[in-house]
C-alpha cells in the first residue's frame, strides 16, 4: 500500500502540451477513478505513474519517494492494459508468473504463487492454455492475475473493461471492486465510461483537455458538478444546460419566453449576470397545463424503469425523465416545471460552477461569496 | 458463386497444363536424361522416358566433380549464411524498432542502401577486403601516417565464403515489418513485469518471431546454396569449392565423350537441396518472399 | 508508423546493430568507396601512386563501342525477360486464382524453378536447347543452324533470356497470385451479376486492380535483369558473354573487365553508372510505393 502524490505534472509531446499542470494526491488503499473523454490526457497520466511515459515537468511520488527517473519495475506498480497485452506465446501460467521469473523467484515458490493467484481470479483450470484459447473475460482475468501476483503497492488499470461485452463488463466491475476490498492496494483506474467510474470509485477525478476539472466522491460530483463540462459528462441522460440572464426583481431566469422562478437569494447574488443554468433530467417535473415551460415532445425513450422525453427548448435539446406510467407520446405538448432548489448555476464565460452558501447563512455573505470554485481540489 | 462455364474451365485447365509443362519440362528432361545411358541421352529425338541408369550416372558424377566435398562445403556455407542472416537481422531490426534513439534512422538507411549495391559492382574491392580484413583500417590509418602490420586473410576459408554475404536488408526489413505489427502494450507489459530490453528480446521477440524465422530461413538457405560469383572468386583451394563451382567440372569436355547423362545426374544432385526446401517448406518460402518485399 | 513503447538506452541499440553494421561497412561501404576512388583515378602503367583523372575513365568507357554493346544487350535482357516473366506469371495466376479443382497442385509446382540457381538452370538448358541433341536437334534437322547459340550471338542471347524467364516466372506468379487473392471476391461476383464471363472478368476487373503489383514486379524484375545475381550467373556459366560479345550484359562486362582485363578504373566507372541506374529504379519504386500508401 502506498500513497501517490502528483505535483504540478506536465506533459508535452514535442511542442504540443497534453497535460497542463496536474496536482493530485491519492491516499493509501484508495480506489481512484480518472474519468474523461478520449484525448483528455487520463491515460497519459496513468502511464506516467507507471513509468511508461516521461514526465516533462513536475514530480510524481509513490510512498513518499519521487519516482520520476525510476524504471517501471522499480516503482512497485502493476498495470492492466486495455487490450490485456498478454504474451501470446506463453501459457496462462507463464503469463501470470513472468514477473516472478524475471525477478528470479525460485520455480517451486513461483508455481505455488501462480496457483494461489489463479485461484483468486478463478483460472485454476486454465493454467496450461494459451491466451488465444481463452474468452475475453478469461483473458481479462489473466491480465489481472498477472498484476495481482506481484503484490504491487499500486494497481493501475488502463480502460481494462472496454473490450468486453456489456454483460461481462458488469460482472468484471464487481470483481474488480471485490478484489480491491480484499487486497486494498491503492488503485488508479482510467476510463471514459461514467457508469464504471461512478460504481467503482472511492474518489473520482474528472479530466478534460489536459486539466483536472473536478475531484471528489462520485455522489458529490454528481450533485455538485464543478463545471458545465462535468455536469454534462456525468449523468445519463446528460444535464440540461441553457444560457440565460437572471432577473433580480422577479427572481427568475428566462427560458424560451417562460420565466422560471429561482431562489431570490441566488438572484440577488447573481446581480443580473449572464449564467448557464442546469437541471438534471430526473429533477424535471411534469406539471399542469399553463404552468412551467411548454415543450413539444420529439420522441420518447423507454428505459423500463421510466421514460425519457426528448424535446427542444430555446433551440437546445432538452431531456426530462418521467415515470413509466406517464402518458406522453411524440407530438404531445407537455408542461415542465423546474424546481428552483435543483438548479445548478455556472459562469457563462468560464463554465465554472457558481457556488452559494448553504441555506441559513445571511444574505450579505451570500452576495459576496458568489465565487467561482477552483478546479483542482486536493484529495484525502 | 454458382456458375457453369465449361469452355472457360477447359481453357483454364489448358493454360495450367501448358504452364506445368513449360516450367516443369526442364526438370523432366533433366530427370529423364540423368537416368539414361550415354547412347540414349544422345538419341534424336530425345526420349522423355526415365530409364534405370540414374544411380550409375549419379555415382559417376559424384566422383567426377568431387561432389562430396562440394556438397559439404555448400551445406556449411548455406547454413552459416542463413544462421548469420537470421540472427544479425533480428538484432538490427530490434535496434531499429524498439529503441528511442536518433541512430535508428542511420541504422535503417545504411542497411537499406545495401540493396542498391550488388556484389557485381563492387566485386574487386570486396575481394581486396576479403584478402585482408584489416585493409580498410590500414588505409584509414595510413592517411595519418600510421602503419600497422596485422593482416587477416579470409580467402579460402568458410569465414571468407560467408561473412561478406551475411548482411541482409531483406531479412532486416522482414523482422522490422513484423516487430511493427506487435502492439505497443506487449513491450510495456513486459517492462511493467520488470523485464529489460535484452530480456524482452529473448523472452518475447524471438519466440514470437518463429514463423518469420522459418520463412527467412527457407529463402536464405536457397540464397546461400545458390551463391555463384563470390565462391568463384574467393576459392582457389579445391577443398573449399562449392557446388556451383563443380557445375563446370561436370560438363563434358568439348572434344571428349558427350556423356550428358552424367552431367545431368550431377546437376540434379546439385539442384536437389533447394528444390526440396522450397517443395517441403513452400508455405514458409512463399510467405518469406511475399512479406519481405512489402 | 512510429512505435510508442521504446526502450531508453543509447548503447544497447548500437550493440545490437553493430555486428551487421560492421559487415556492411567492411563489405559494402568500404568497397564502394574504393570503387568511387578508382573511378576517378588511374594507376600509371609503370607503377606509382594513382592520380586523379576526373571523368577520363567515364569518357573512355562511354566511347568504347563494346560498352555500348553491353548496354544494348542489358536493355534487351532486362526488358524482354521481365516482360515474359510477368506475362507468364499473370496468365498462370489468373488461371490458378479461379480455384478450380486441382489448381493447388499446379500452384505447388510453378514455384519450383525459382529454387534453382541460374548457373544450374543454365547447365540444364545447355543440354535441353543444345543444337546437336535434346529438343533443338529436331529443329536443326529441318535445316542446319536454324538454332545454334554457340555460333550466333542473337541465339545465345535468346537462350540466356529463356533461362531467366524460366526461373523467374514462378516468382512473378507468387506475387500476382497473392495480389489476385487480395482482390475482394465481391468484386468478381458483382461483375458476374453484371453478366461478365470469367475471361471478361479477368481482363476488366482483376488485371486493373493488379496494377500496383504489376508495376512493382516490372521495376523489381528489370532491376533483377540489369544487376541480379542470376543475370551474371546465367551469362557466365552458359555463354561466357559470347559468342562475339552477343550476351555481354553490363554486369558481366564489369566483372570481366576487372578480373580478366585488370582494368579496375574502367570497371569502376562502369560500376558507378550501374549504381546510378539502380538508384533511379529504386527511386521510381519508392515514389510509387509512397503513392500506394496514400491511396489507402
Amino acid at each position: 500500500m502506498a500513497d501517490i502524490q502528483i505535483r504540478a505534472v506536465r506533459k508535452s509531446y514535442g511542442k504540443t502540451p497534453t497535460l497542463h499542470g496536474i496536482d493530485l494526491s491519492f491516499a493509501s488503499g484508495e480506489f481512484v477513478v480518472i474519468l474523461g473523454p478520449s484525448g483528455c490526457g487520463k491515460s497519459t497520466l496513468l502511464r506516467m505513474i507507471a513509468g511508461l511515459e516521461d514526465i516533462t515537468a513536475g514530480d510524481i511520488a509513490i510512498d513518499g519517494r519521487v519516482v520520476n527517473k525510476m524504471e517501471p519495475r522499480e516503482r512497485g506498480c502493476a498495470m492492466v492494459f486495455q487490450n490485456y497485452a498478454l504474451y501470446p506465446h506463453m501459457t496462462v501460467a507463464g503469463n501470470i508468473g513472468y514477473a516472478l521469473k524475471v525477478s528470479g523467484v525460485p520455480k517451486a515458490e513461483r508455481e505455488r504463487r501462480i496457483a494461489e493467484t489463479a485461484k483468486i481470479v478463478g483460472l485454476q483450470d486454465y493454467l496450461e492454455r494459451r491466451p488465444a484459447a481463452l474468452s475475453g473475460g478469461q483473458r481479462q482475468r489473466v491480465a489481472m492475475a498477472r498484476a495481482i501476483i506481484r503484490e504491487p503497492k499500486v494497481f493501475l488499470f488502463d480502460e481494462p473493461l472496454s473490450n468486453l461485452d456489456a454483460k461481462l463488463r458488469v460482472t468484471m466491475r464487481a470483481e474488480i471492486r471485490k478484489l480491491h476490498q480484499r487486497l486494498s492496494a491503492t488503485s488508479v483506474f482510467v476510463t471514459h465510461d461514467q457508469v464504471e467510474a461512478m460504481t467503482l470509485a472511492d474518489r473520482l477525478v474528472v479530466m478534460n483537455r489536459g486539466h483536472v476539472e473536478q475531484v471528489g466522491r462520485p455522489l458529490d460530483i454528481y450533485h455538485r458538478p464543478a463545471s458545465t463540462f462535468v455536469a454534462s459528462f456525468i449523468g445519463a441522460p446528460a444535464m440540461n444546460l441553457f444560457k440565460t440572464r437572471t432577473e433580480v426583481e422577479t427572481a427568475t431566469v428566462r427560458l424560451d419566453g417562460a420565466a422560471i422562478p429561482i431562489d431570490p437569494l441566488v438572484a440577488h447574488a447573481l446581480q443580473g449576470r449572464d449564467v448557464i443554468v442546469g437541471i438534471r433530467p430526473e429533477q424535471c417535473r411534469l406539471t399542469r397545463e399553463g404552468h412551467g415551460i411548454p415543450a413539444r415532445i420529439d420522441f420518447v425513450e423507454e428505459l423500463g424503469v421510466g421514460r425519457v422525453i426528448h424535446c427542444e427548448i430555446a433551440g437546445e435539446a432538452f431531456a426530462a425523465a418521467v415515470a413509466e406510467d406517464a402518458e406522453v407520446a411524440a407530438g404531445d405538448t407537455v408542461w415542465l416545471s423546474l424546481p428552483p432548489e435543483q438548479l445548478h448555476y455556472f459562469d457563462a464565460e468560464s463554465g465554472r460552477r457558481i457556488e452559494f452558501p448553504l441555506p441559513g447563512t445571511d444574505i450579505p455573505a451570500a452576495r459576496s461569496s458568489a465565487s467561482i470554485t477552483h478546479p483542482t481540489g486536493v484529495l484525502s | 458463386m454458382i456458375q457453369r462455364t465449361p469452355y472457360a474451365d477447359a481453357f483454364t485447365y489448358a493454360i495450367m497444363m501448358l504452364g506445368f509443362f513449360l516450367l516443369l519440362g526442364p526438370f523432366l528432361v533433366v530427370i529423364a536424361g540423368a537416368s539414361q545411358t550415354m547412347q540414349q541421352v544422345n538419341t534424336v529425338p530425345f526420349s522423355f522416358l526415365p530409364q534405370g541408369e540414374f544411380m550409375k550416372n549419379a555415382s559417376a558424377a559424384w566422383a567426377r566433380a568431387d561432389l562430396r566435398t562440394a556438397m559439404t562445403n555448400s551445406l556449411i556455407m548455406a547454413a552459416l549464411v542463413t544462421a548469420g542472416k537470421v540472427a544479425l537481422s533480428a538484432c538490427t531490426a530490434f535496434a531499429i524498432v524498439f529503441f528511442r534513439t536518433p541512430l535508428k534512422h542511420v541504422f535503417f538507411w545504411s542497411v537499406f542502401i545495401t540493396l542498391m549495391l550488388p556484389l557485381e559492382v563492387r566485386v574487386v574491392p570486396t575481394y581486396a577486403v576479403a584478402a585482408d580484413l584489416f585493409q580498410p583500417v590500414k588505409s584509414v590509418l595510413s592517411l595519418f601516417g600510421l602503419d600497422i602490420k596485422i593482416e587477416w586473410n579470409l580467402l579460402n576459408s568458410y569465414a571468407g565464403l560467408t561473412l561478406p554475404l551475411i548482411a541482409t536488408a531483406t531479412g532486416t526489413f522482414l523482422y522490422r515489418q513484423f516487430f511493427m505489427t506487435l502492439p505497443d502494450e506487449l513491450a510495456e507489459a513486459a517492462r511493467m513485469d520488470g523485464s529489460g530490453s535484452v530480456r524482452f528480446f529473448f523472452d518475447m521477440l524471438l519466440p514470437l518471431s518463429r514463423t518469420n524465422m522459418l520463412a527467412l530461413t527457407t529463402i536464405m538457405f536457397v540464397y546461400g546454396w545458390n551463391q555463384y560469383l563470390w565462391p568463384l572468386l574467393m576459392v582457389t583451394d579445391p577443398s573449399y569449392k562449392t557446388v556451383m563451382m563443380s557445375l563446370r567440372a561436370l560438363l563434358p569436355s568439348d572434344n571428349g565423350i558427350p556423356d550428358w547423362n552424367v552431367t545431368l545426374a550431377g546437376s540434379l544432385i546439385i539442384m536437389a537441396p533447394p528444390v526440396i526446401v522450397v517443395a517441403v517448406l513452400q508455405r514458409w518460402f512463399v510467405r518469406g518472399l511475399v512479406s519481405s518485399e512489402k | 508508423m512510429e512505435k510508442r513503447a521504446v526502450f531508453k538506452s543509447w548503447w544497447l541499440p548500437v550493440l545490437f546493430a553493430l555486428p551487421q553494421l560492421v559487415l556492411i561497412l567492411l563489405f559494402f561501404y568500404w568497397p564502394v568507396a574504393a570503387v568511387v576512388n578508382w573511378a576517378f583515378t588511374l594507376e600509371p602503367p609503370f607503377g606509382g601512386a594513382a592520380e586523379f583523372v576526373g571523368f577520363a575513365n567515364f569518357r573512355e568507357a562511354l566511347s568504347d563501342p563494346f560498352y555500348w554493346n553491353s548496354v544494348v544487350v542489358s536493355l534487351i535482357f532486362a526488358t524482354v525477360g521481365p516482360f515474359f516473366c510477368i506475362f507468364i506469371g499473370l496468365t498462370l495466376a489468373l488461371a490458378v486464382d479461379r480455384q478450380l479443382p486441382g489448381s493447388g497442385f499446379f500452384r505447388f509446382f510453378y514455384i519450383l524453378p525459382f529454387a534453382i540457381a541460374g548457373p544450374a538452370a543454365g547447365m540444364a538448358f545447355r543440354f535441353i536447347l543444345s543444337p546437336e541433341r535434346g529438343l533443338a536437334a529436331s529443329i536443326n534437322a529441318l535445316s542446319p543452324d536454324l538454332w545454334n547459340p554457340a555460333k550466333y550471338g542473337s541465339h545465345a542471347l535468346a537462350l540466356v533470356i529463356i533461362i531467366f524467364i524460366w526461373k523467374w516466372s514462378g516468382y512473378t506468379f507468387i506475387f500476382l497470385l497473392a495480389g489476385l487473392q487480395s482482390v475482394p471476391r465481391a468484386l468478381g461476383e458483382a461483375a458476374a451479376m453484371d453478366g461478365a464471363g470469367p475471361i471478361r472478368r479477368a481482363i476488366d476487373v482483376q488485371v486493373p486492380l493488379l496494377a500496383p503489383t504489376l508495376f512493382f514486379l516490372l521495376v523489381t524484375m528489370m532491376t533483377e535483369g540489369f544487376v541480379g545475381a542470376d543475370t551474371f550467373g546465367i551469362v557466365h556459366s552458359v555463354t561466357g558473354g559470347g559468342p562475339n560479345h552477343g550476351t555481354e550484359v553490363m554486369v558481366y562486362r564489369i566483372v570481366d573487365e576487372a578480373f580478366q582485363g585488370l582494368n579496375y578504373s574502367g570497371a569502376s566507372a562502369q560500376s558507378i553508372i550501374l549504381i546510378g541506374l539502380i538508384m533511379l529504379f529504386t527511386f521510381i519504386q519508392f515514389r510509387f510505393i509512397e503513392k500506394r500508401v496514400h491511396y489507402k
